[in-house]
């Protein structure tokens, strides 16, 4: 009897819902795993009552989950072009914002890779690298230009292991499956990682940017917290963290 | 067909990954069938449950811990660095092993069920008749699971080929040694290539219902004999 009554207020406290205040979901491509996490609870401290959450992932598959209707509010997206094709085919609320160039590094957590350069992956030592699927991740397509840039690209193909985002390929370099890896710099700065080895920036004239952009989506349109939470992109705090990250901002010298 | 190189490259692995998994998993999971159909040991409940366990668990905690026992840092890395064979995974046998553990149950719960309805009758006769415990086994037992070794060879195939989550997390996506087809319908599909994913996602469709056509429609044709 104690187990059924039990099971009861469990049933009941799952299908009550309380009744709060606004809440969005934000997706957000992987590289912004971190920085977005701060973004998000700065905000949710500065603005009690309100709920934002955040689904990461690879901008491609959002961007077919969102013309499949998927709950969605913003986009914030590592290729500006997949949030541009979302407004262009009418699923947006507003302009394409660009908000940050990512920018790509070389990263090892057996090595020092702040002393290493591309041409090290030749190195035969290395026989796994790690890198995001250039066939639709977008790091994987700048890490792809920037292996070609420098010539090596046909010498370190075989060696090659593909991500399906960005955060799965620091995965297979973190768990040592990969020596190196090509990853984005907002990861590489993450406590996790960074004390796990240095970095070697990648030249930005290796690579094509890497400019990122958001959305509101269409089915946000009427959502007051989705264009406040849009309008905290650009406030001081967010801009300290996304610097912190790695990230250039738009208006900014693109390198360093 | 207008499936590119690459997508015959996958379905070939694919087919080559199944083959594979089902033959070791023929030689391995039979004894341990066999222990579990005829046992009386206590032991029996725990390994039981062990080897059902790749049904209930998600392949991403299959995936996640065979990442980190096969990585450079783990057991089995340490074993096959001291081997010298390297490391395993993003290798076609490190999705062997994956596989081998991921279906698992599919081989020997069929064979498990097909070696209990034996009974001991024929056992004993054979024994009677100074047979001894291999000859038995295969003079007496295989002939009478037979579709039971069919069964589970089928489902063990079949799951092979359907994999997914554990050859992404663990495969890293390699053409010819671990891009199978799973991975690359949803490749095609990121990259929204929606009319190459369609041909192999058919392709699949087709396959899987094939096979399983072929098995409902054998095993009701088998219960007819008896």
């Amino acid at each position: 009897m104690k187990l059924i009554k039990l099971l009861f207020i469990v049933c009941s406290l799952l299908v009550t819902t309380t009744a709060h205040a606004e809440k969005i979901t934000v997706a957000a491509a992987a590289d912004l795993k971190y920085a977005m996490d701060e973004i998000v609870s700065s905000f949710n401290k500065s603005h009690s009552g309100h709920e934002v959450e955040v689904v990461y992932g690879s901008s491609g598959k959002f961007f077919t989950q969102i013309q499949q209707g998927a709950p969605y509010d913003l986009l914030f997206s590592a290729d500006i072009n997949y949030p541009r094709e979302l407004a262009k085919k009418g699923f947006a609320a507003s302009e394409v914002i660009p908000y940050a160039f990512g920018r790509v590094v070389l990263w090892s957590n057996s090595m020092d890779a702040s002393k290493m350069t591309l041409a090290n992956l030749s190195d035969p030592k290395i026989t796994k690298i790690a890198i995001a699927n250039p066939k639709h991740a977008p790091y994987g397509k700048r890490a792809e230009e920037a292996l070609k840039s420098v010539k090596l690209w046909d010498i370190v193909q075989p060696k090659l292991v593909f991500g399906e985002n960005i955060a799965h390929t620091a995965q297979f370099v973190q768990t040592g499956n990969a020596q190196a890896g090509i990853i984005a710099l907002s990861l590489a700065l993450n406590p996790a990682l960074s004390k796990q080895g240095g970095y070697y920036l990648i030249p930005e004239k290796l690579h094509e940017p890497l400019e990122q952009g958001y959305i509101i989506t269409k089915r946000a349109e009427n959502k007051a917290l989705a264009k406040t939470f849009s309008g905290y992109m650009t406030s001081k705090e967010t801009r300290r963290i996304m610097t912190k990250y790695g990230f250039v901002l738009p208006g900014e010298t693109v390198g360093r | 067909m207008l499936l590119t190189e690459s997508d015959l490259q996958a379905i070939w692995l694919t087919l080559r990954l199944a083959t594979v998994v089902t033959a070791i998993l023929l030689v391995v999971g039979t004894p341990v069938a066999w222990w579990l159909a005829r046992s009386r040991s206590w032991f029996k409940g725990p390994i039981g449950a062990v080897v059902a366990l790749p049904l209930v668990l998600p392949p991403s905690v299959l995936g996640f811990y065979l990442l980190l026992a096969m990585g450079p840092n783990g057991p089995v890395g340490w074993l096959t660095q001291t081997l010298e064979v390297g490391n395993l995974p993003f290798t076609f046998w490190g999705l062997v092993l994956a596989s081998v553990f991921y279906s698992f149950p599919f081989m020997v719960q069929p064979l498990q069920s097909a070696f209990e309805t034996v009974g001991d009758r024929p056992l004993e006769a054979a024994a009677t008749l100074g047979a001894s415990r291999l000859d038995t086994f295969f003079s007496v037992v295989v002939p009478l699971s037979l579709r039971g070794f069919m069964t589970a060879s089928i489902l063990t195939f079949a799951h092979t080929v359907g994999e997914f989550g554990v050859v992404l997390m663990i495969g890293g996506n390699i053409p010819g040694a671990t891009r199978v087809a799973s991975v690359q319908i949803y490749d095609h599909v990121e990259a929204l290539e929606y009319a190459s994913a369609h041909r192999m996602a058919a392709i699949m469709l087709i396959f899987s219902f094939l096979v399983l056509l072929a098995l409902y429609a054998w095993r009701s044709e088998e219960g007819k004999k008896y």
